[in-house]
């Protein structure tokens, strides 16, 4: 705890991780040093934070005064000079600009309050340059206790006891690795933090590594000590510059403070820690790939046993752990085992990070407990669905997880209950999806994803994968065959079979579980020639409602296909023979006037539009987002 | 643009990139363990890895020439030819995909002229699709130079990369 004497001192915290930059934080944190900078009586500190996870409504900026805290959301420049004129100054918060409070109720306050920050609880606190700032937190007390009191055999039973499981997605027992690479022979032997977060859609990693890099470098050096070893590696892929920036420097902080190099903090024990970035390849995200890379070769995975605690990294016992199990090992340390123990399930527990994005409204990073239902994310913390629309189904796990439909939405989060019904867990990524999202396009897109990234190794990956992906491509473009969804189980379940890795026993899942619960939408595309959800371009139509058109010309201008034509203040007509589908039109349209439908034999047959086949609506996708 | 000879300098002893080179090699070793850190300094001097240069790598790492063209091939980081002045990125992330990256994609295509993966003639533009920013929240998103956008339609991502267009007309 601070002096009483500080008490008094306001301070003002500006998020700047990646999302935060993109939104637009970097001209307001300027602005208020440059402020602060006019006027150095008055007693306000700014402190640079990472992600509070409120992603939704970046740029964020807190102020915390005598009363308590107070966080402002999508704050622009003229925005942040009322929060210093009236808040900072004149004492007077703005109420209706405060999305979260302890002191006053703000417009997003569910968001935080419903979730269990243990891992992410200095996440937007502190500054992710400043080790002080860290220390301050309560930071590298769990490593002064596991040097100077304890052994590496207790360290990796309080392990155990707090129940710890791989946060990677495959929820091994992180103490059975660390037990595991410790009685293997062979010296030296090596730490890997995996920060290879290559899921599209899932950014947890990136976020922890923004805003509180050290507790995940202090997860490493504990790591080191329980297993014998005393060089550590992360890799981490380029495409998170700031992420390897802010890992640089926390790593030159600790040498200077003897958290790392040589005798750490007297103890005698000794540990180093060498960044690697990755050069953009999925795959490496497997263990024994991520190893192949850090040699130095193609990032190929090869075949287990051995593992890596017996032959890992330059052929010696190396344990590998994700960033949030690594951060999780420091929490289980700073605030002990029984923290874990008491939260989460019987046999998933802690809390787990998701990246909640999609279709829900409020989409960030949010922490949970473990077992907690998925309706309760994507309702009471997300907010619900964008636009009030039906939720339909919640994807986990990217590439390598499964659709749950909405019928499923109790099921609790944990390990167990998520592959019971062919999901999983996964690495965090929790994608929410509306009516207005192709189950048939999901599946294509991950495996379009996974078919590029297979590395070529084991041939039912390589030649199985684009054989499923050439079907859903023709099923999406109304070519698709009776016949097509058993082939593409039979397909599915070969390479699961028949691959080495993660990659290729997980590619088909999409495209499994979205057969298992969305059948009737890959039925409509192949017999009735329609997307029900109107996303398949080869299947819709563009239409412009008579109605609400006024006749401004915008979307007969921005068309490239000069497929739309008439006159000013009439209403405009599209020629559906022309239009090459590009959506433009739709979102160049200010009045809603313009609308997808997707027929199919439907229409031709009833000659009219039914109410299921005509699926008309005046809201779109992207329209919703104008 | 310097001919392969002038790159093939850079390489050289007191050549502009060797001293980074050789402390890459000092600090890691000859070999394996040590191209690809390399291959990205290389990469962050050019903005890709000139083909002209591996036969010289092959000699400073001491890997057989076969091997380091299949690790240069490998990772998608790597690009054996030069990118335009301005690198745009789509996010083809599954947060960007629902919201609408393919038509952002398909209007910029439309808009130079060029297809994904491309540079246009002009050498001003290159379009890359990348499979996730991180930024899902702001989906769709796209980087110009590392500039990230977010929330875009196709009509804004036409409209930015005009004024994207004009604004470095300017300064030139």
């Amino acid at each position: 705890m601070k002096p009483e004497t500080t008490v008094k001192k306001k301070i003002i915290r500006v998020g700047l991780a990646s999302c935060g930059i993109a939104a637009g934080a970097r001209p307001v944190y300027d602005f208020f040093r440059s402020e602060l900078a006019k006027a150095p009586e008055k007693d306000f500190t700014l402190v640079r934070t990472g992600c509070i996870g409120m992603c939704f409504c970046e740029p964020l900026v807190e102020v915390e005064d005598e009363t308590g805290v107070y966080l402002y959301g999508e704050v622009n420049l003229e925005k942040a000079r009322r929060i210093l004129e009236e808040h900072l100054e004149a004492g007077r918060p703005c109420p209706d600009w405060v999305v979260y409070s302890d002191v006053i109720t703000g417009k997003e306050q569910d968001y935080l309050t419903r979730q269990h920050r243990i891992l992410l609880k200095n996440s937007g606190k502190i500054d992710p340059e400043d080790i002080g700032s860290y220390l301050e937190a309560g930071g590298y007390r769990g490593l002064q206790k596991v040097l100077t009191s304890m052994t590496p055999e207790e360290v990796i039973a309080a392990v155990e006891e707090s129940g710890l499981r791989g946060r990677g997605g495959a929820g091994f027992p992180t103490h059975l690795k660390w037990r595991f690479t410790r009685q293997s022979p062979g010296t030296p032997k090596y730490v890997v933090c995996n920060a290879d977060e290559g899921d599209p859609g899932a950014f947890m990693d990136r976020s922890i590594l923004e805003s509180d890099p050290h507790s995940v470098l202090e997860g490493m050096v504990i790591a080191g000590y329980a297993v014998g070893s005393n060089e550590g590696y992360i890799y981490i892929r380029a495409e998170y510059p700031l992420a390897v920036q802010r890992l640089r420097l926390a790593i030159a902080q600790m040498e200077e403070r003897n958290y790392l190099g040589e005798n750490i903090l007297g103890s005698g024990f000794s540990f180093h820690i060498h960044i690697r970035e990755g050069a953009g390849a999925f795959v490496c995200g497997e263990e024994t790939a991520l190893l192949a890379s850090i040699e130095g070769k193609r990032g190929m995975p090869r075949p287990r046993p051995p593992y890596p605690a017996q032959e890992g990294l330059w052929g010696k016992p190396t344990v590998i752990n994700n960033v949030e199990t690594l951060a999780n090992v420091t929490r289980i340390f700073e605030l002990g085992p029984e923290v874990y123990k008491n939260c989460g399930t019987e046999k998933s527990k802690g809390t787990k990070v998701f990246a909640l994005a999609g279709k829900v409204r409020r989409s960030g990073l949010i922490e949970v407990p473990m077992g907690i239902s998925i309706r309760e994310i994507v309702f009471a913390i997300g907010g619900g669905i964008a636009g009030d629309r039906p939720l339909k189904a919640v994807q986990t796990g990217g590439p390598s997880g499964g659709c749950i439909p909405a019928s499923l939405a109790e099921t609790p989060v944990d390990y167990e209950s998520l592959a019971k019904i062919g999901a999983i867990m996964g690495s965090g990524g929790l994608l929410v999806m509306d009516d207005e999202t192709c189950m048939v396009d999901v599946a294509r897109f991950f495996l379009n994803f996974t078919t590029e990234e297979s590395c070529g190794k084991c041939t039912f990956c390589r030649n199985g994968t684009p054989l499923m992906l050439a079907a859903l491509d023709r099923i999406c473009r109304g070519e698709g065959r009776p016949g097509d969804p058993e082939r593409l189980e039979e397909l599915g379940k070969a390479i699961k079979d028949g691959s080495l890795c993660g990659l290729g026993q997980t590619a088909p899942n999409p495209v499994l579980t979205t057969l298992r619960y969305f059948r009737d939408e890959y039925d409509a595309h192949i017999n009735e020639k329609r997307c029900p959800a109107r996303i398949c371009k080869d299947l819709i139509t563009y239409r412009i409602i008579a109605e609400k058109c006024t006749g401004c010309g915008l979307c007969a201008r921005v068309c490239p296909a000069h497929a739309i034509s008439g006159e000013r203040r009439q209403p405009y007509h599209l020629d559906e023979t022309v239009c090459i589908r590009c959506g433009l039109c739709l979102s160049s349209c200010r009045f809603d006037a313009i609308i997808t439908v997707s027929e199919g034999l439907g229409a031709q047959a009833t000659g009219a539009t039914s109410a299921a086949g005509g699926n008309a609506n005046t809201t779109t996708a992207s329209g919703e987002r104008k | 643009m310097a001919g392969t000879a002038g790159k093939v300098a850079y390489l050289q002893p007191g050549g502009p990139l060797r001293e980074r080179i050789d402390h890459l090699i000092r600090s890691l070793g000859r070999g394996q363990g040590t191209a690809i850190p390399v291959l990205q300094e290389i990469q962050k001097e050019f903005g890709y890895i000139p083909p002209e240069l591996l036969p010289r790598v092959a000699a400073l790492t001491g890997l057989c020439g076969s091997e380091l063209l299949s690790i240069a091939t490998f990772y998608s980081q790597f690009c054996l030819q030069p990118v335009g002045e301005n690198l745009i990125q789509v996010c083809h992330g599954t947060a960007c995909h629902l919201a609408g990256a393919e038509e952002i994609t398909a209007a910029l295509r439309r808009e130079l002229g060029i297809e994904e993966g491309d540079t246009s003639p002009d050498q001003k533009y290159t379009i890359k699709k990348v499979a996730c920013l991180g930024c899902c929240s702001l989906a769709p998103v796209i980087t110009i130079n590392g500039e990230t956008f977010g929330r875009l339609t196709p009509e804004k991502a036409v409209r930015l990369v005009r004024d994207w267009d004009a604004s470095s007309k300017k300064e030139a």
